[in-house]
């Protein structure tokens, strides 16, 4: 690929993105810290966690995004993909507990002590090692992505079939995380953590912490989507978004192109998971609920598929709304604002709040473009 | 119990008049029997109840139910036993007489488990000649479980007069266990009650043969061990028909939940995610209609499936033309776009079903036609499920027939096959979306209807089938109704002979698994649609 071109990499909109992105990963800890409670500016304890949890979402979104804004495929299974890389760092984080549970046990957690296992199942080895969690929380969404995205592009399952399929794939992991003889907590899943790398997970710096670990995250992860979409690579996944046919005969293997970004989108919303569990402080399995994932949808079709700084701002705009809506009395008729969302986005405003406007302001240089030879007819020779 | 107790007194007493000749004959013994419940001595007691037992006395059912119910005083002074009514009123057990001033010595005769069983045993057998055939099959039953030896000349006695043919092979059932556990009977007559048992060949059966002792004749041990083979090779077989009937009947779910999706999905293309909200509109009419029939006319309450059937196809089918006319028609050509906002119009339609019912369960209730069961062999087959198989496939068969015999369905074929052919040969296109749209929700309604009988009617129903549908659609092959069939039932059967093995959740994961990895290797179904077909 040679030099990138760094022009290439940011163009305005991702500069004004990462900018502001530094900018609140910057501002929310010092408003959160520094500034004493009683002022105006004050941001309390609630809102860093509760901004943090948006960030982790915006990620989810952006990597839904990359895969359906540019490749063109529709998973309804993107939540378990976030949900087992959360499931990896609840688990590094239960190990974390050690003798402060209920049960005071050294080595099983709460919940396997009250279903009388004897041992430690082989599959929570090494988790009380961060650097192992860590590498599972990219490694375990990576490889599933993998093999199920191995099987069903390589079969050609595309559209709606995929659609439904990873639907079911989320589904069937559900009822599994479920059942208490999983080993992972059954319906209530991984909570009650303590510390993270030593640090008391429920203080105020450790979730300033994680919030601009999580900025981080996900300003990395963008410039991952940028970078992608942005290579010969992402012009080829654009090509099989629009007509996968012809990119075949054209000679590009489809289905690996396909494979490559898929894992790497499980990998980003594994991240994600990891990065929300801490700060959120339980896992359960009703995060591998297909309607999460479908609602993950939502966020990226309204901000506008296909744009990156339109998932993360999608993210925002309904999560905030979703918080708006089910902390009050207006808790009843969230649904029917999301569902009118979903209708309302897809009928009216198919390019999402930021593809719309791209579109209007290329409408606008389309004209000044006009406007302009039409003015100096020499200058167009 | 207190049900139970009421029809052993009144049979007793029919009882009484069926043997009166018997009481004649052993006139006094009942009387003898009495004294020996005066001793307070639990081996006269036992002796005592026996006796009462084969005395054929009428009186010895309330007495032994009272003996039962610690109803029963004595006084051994006076020799004489006193039966006290549950409103504390004593009659002399021997003369039937109130008794006004009881002795001073009166107390209660005691008893023991020993002697609890005994008059269990007694009342099993004097039930053995009750009028009602229904009562002498339980008791015989009754007597095969409890084996009691007490009972072989009551049986022996009842097998003569028997000539009901089931509760006469019960009776022999029964005799058969008693001597193939009693210590002096002949090595042949144990070999014929084993052939006995064997034919009875269920469960119950079973754990009489391989509960026998282990130092038996040879013969007899030979005998056995075949029996028992024998027995569980029956068991395994009906094991398995049982599951196939399960399957059967959870597979005629799925295709109800799936065949409108079948026409939606399958003819149309159009993904309907609100597809099981209209199985849950189905069912809320029903609810409705029940409700109304209650408060108006409870005589009709056996109609109101009747009724709602129709109902809940308009229902269904109206917001289905809806749908279609306010949304889905500006979207094809974009499945993706249109599973998204029919994801949004089923979270409208539960929670406006939430905020209208409430969100608990709505109970719907059984006409009397579809409760109960009977016994078809060695399973039993619940008259609602029976009925929503029947009533499935003949949807099913409507469902076919319309689409090939009617004008509307073969508009509907037309459209499908060729769209602009379709409108130049004058067929209003956009009408026929609509209607054909109409119908598939309309079906889904209609299952609703089926499925407010066996599931619990909430606004989350739906939720609970939508993605087994789908799976049955895809299986099946788009655009296939038979396909639909054979993969609604090959996934319901599938699923119930993998839950013994796997359990009901880990079955399910397995049949999610087998039919992702299934879609790998025939990406377009079950039965594919071929040649030009598939591009349409």
């Amino acid at each position: 690929m040679g030099a990138f071109p760094i022009t290439r990499l940011l163009d305005k909109a991702s500069t004004i993105f990462l900018v502001l992105l530094a900018a609140f990963a910057i501002a929310i800890p010092i408003l959160n810290v520094v500034v004493p409670t009683g002022s105006a500016f004050h941001v309390s304890t609630y809102f860093v966690a509760l901004f943090g949890k948006y960030i982790c979402y915006a990620m989810l979104a952006l990597s839904i995004d990359l895969i359906w804004g540019y490749a063109g495929i529709l998973s309804l299974g993107h939540s378990a993909f976030f949900a087992l890389g959360g499931y990896a760092m609840g688990m590094y984080l239960m190990r974390q507990i050690g003798t402060r549970g209920v049960y005071a046990h050294p080595i099983l957690p709460d919940f396997m002590v009250f279903l009388n296992w004897p041992e430690l199942p082989f599959y929570w080895y090494g988790f009380n090692w961060f650097g192992y969690a860590a590498l599972m929380v990219v490694l375990v969404p990576g490889l599933l992505a993998f093999v199920f995205g191995w099987f069903a592009f390589r079969s050609r399952v595309t559209g709606v079939y995929l659609s439904i399929i990873t639907q079911a794939m989320t589904y069937a992991l559900m009822l599994g995380f479920f059942r208490n003889n999983f080993g992972f907590g059954g319906n209530n899943g991984l909570t009650d953590f303590k510390d993270i790398l030593g640090f008391n997970v429920q203080a105020d710096s450790t979730r300033n912490c994680l919030l601009v670990m999580s900025c981080l995250a996900l300003g990395l992860s963008f410039l991952i989507c940028r970078a992608v979409v942005t290579s010969k690579l992402g012009k080829v996944l654009v090509a099989i978004r629009d007509a996968e046919a012809r990119t075949r005969f054209l000679g590009y293997r489809v289905e690996a192109y396909k494979l490559f970004v898929f894992t790497l989108s499980a990998c980003m919303a594994g991240i994600a998971g990891a990065l929300y569990v801490p700060q959120v402080g339980i896992i359960n399995p009703s995060e591998f609920a297909p309607g999460n994932s479908i609602e993950a949808v939502i966020w990226v079709a309204v901000g506008g598929r296909g744009t990156l700084t339109g998932a993360v701002l999608g993210a925002f705009v309904v999560n905030y709304a979703k918080t708006f809506f089910t902390t009050g009395w207006l808790a009843p008729y969230w649904l029917f604002v999301l569902g009118s969302l979903f209708i309302a986005v897809t009928l009216l405003l198919p390019r999402g709040i930021v593809g719309t406007c791209a579109w209007w302001h290329e409408r606008y240089a389309e004209k000044k473009a006009i406007a302009l030879p039409a003015a100096a007819p020499h200058a167009a020779e | 119990m207190r049900n139970f107790h009421d029809r052993v007194v009144a049979l007793v007493f029919v009882v009484g008049f069926l043997i009166t000749g018997a009481t004649l004959v052993h006139a006094g013994a009942y009387e003898d029997a009495l004294a020996g419940l005066t001793t307070d001595s639990f081996i006269d007691t036992a002796d005592a109840i026996e006796a009462l037992a084969a005395s054929g006395d009428p009186r010895t059912g309330p007495l032994l139910e009272a003996l039962k119910d610690q109803r029963l005083l004595y006084s051994a002074e006076a020799k004489k036993v006193f039966i006290k009514d549950p409103s504390d009123k004593l009659t002399d057990a021997a003369t039937g007489e109130a008794v006004a001033t009881p002795p001073s010595d009166i107390d209660n005769v005691r008893l023991n488990n020993r002697v609890r069983g005994l008059i269990d045993a007694a009342i099993g057998s004097l039930t053995l000649m009750a009028n009602e055939s229904s009562q002498r099959f339980d008791a015989a039953q009754a007597v095969f479980k409890s084996r009691d030896p007490a009972a072989l000349a009551n049986i022996d006695k009842a097998l003569e007069k028997e000539s009901d043919p089931r509760v006469k092979r019960a009776l022999i059932e029964a005799r058969a266990a008693i001597v193939l556990y009693s210590s002096d009977t002949t090595a042949e007559d144990k070999i014929a009650a084993i052939a006995v048992i064997r034919d009875r060949g269920d469960q119950d059966a079973l754990g009489l043969i391989d509960g026998l002792p282990a130092d038996l004749p040879p013969a007899v041990r030979q005998a056995a061990l075949a029996a028992s083979s024998k027995i569980q090779g029956n068991l395994a077989l009906w094991s398995a028909l049982q599951n196939a009937w399960y399957g059967l009947s959870l597979g005629s779910v799925l295709l109800l939940a799936a065949i409108g999706l079948a026409i939606t999905f399958g003819v149309m293309g159009v993904i309907n995610m609100a597809h099981g909200e209209m199985v849950m509109l189905g069912a809320y009419t029903t609810f409705v209609v029940q409700e109304l029939i209650r408060a108006h006319n409870p005589a009709l309450f056996d109609y109101s499936l009747v009724i709602a059937v129709p109902l809940a196809f308009l229902v269904a089918g109206a917001v289905g033309v809806a749908i279609e006319r306010g949304i889905i028609r500006f979207l094809y050509g974009r499945p993706l776009e249109t599973l998204l906002a029919t994801w949004g119009l089923s979270l409208i339609l539960q929670q406006a079903v939430r905020t209208i019912f409430g969100p608990t369960n709505k109970e719907v209730g059984n006409p009397s036609w579809m409760s109960g069961a009977f016994d078809f062999g060695g399973i039993t087959i619940t008259y609602n499920r029976l009925w929503i198989i029947c009533f499935t496939l003949a949807m099913f068969v409507a469902l076919l027939g319309m689409l090939r015999f009617t004008r509307l369905g073969l508009e509907m074929r037309a459209v499908t096959q060729n769209r602009a052919m379709a409108a130049a040969m004058g067929i209003r296109t956009a009408r026929i979306d609509a209607l054909t749209f109409g119908l598939g929700s309309g079906i889904a309604g209609i299952a609703g209807v089926a499925l407010s009988q066996i599931d619990n009617v909430s606004p989350n129903l739906g939720q609970g089938y939508i993605i087994d549908s789908f799976m049955v659609v895809v299986f099946g092959g788009v655009g296939n109704l038979w396909g639909t069939l054979v993969g609604a039932f090959t996934l319901g059967i599938a699923n119930k002979f993998l839950e013994p093995y796997a359990g009901a959740v880990l079955g399910k994961i397995a049949i999610l698994v087998l039919i992702i990895l299934f879609i790998q290797k025939r990406p377009r179904g079950l039965f594919a649609l071929k040649g030009r077909a598939v591009e349409a």
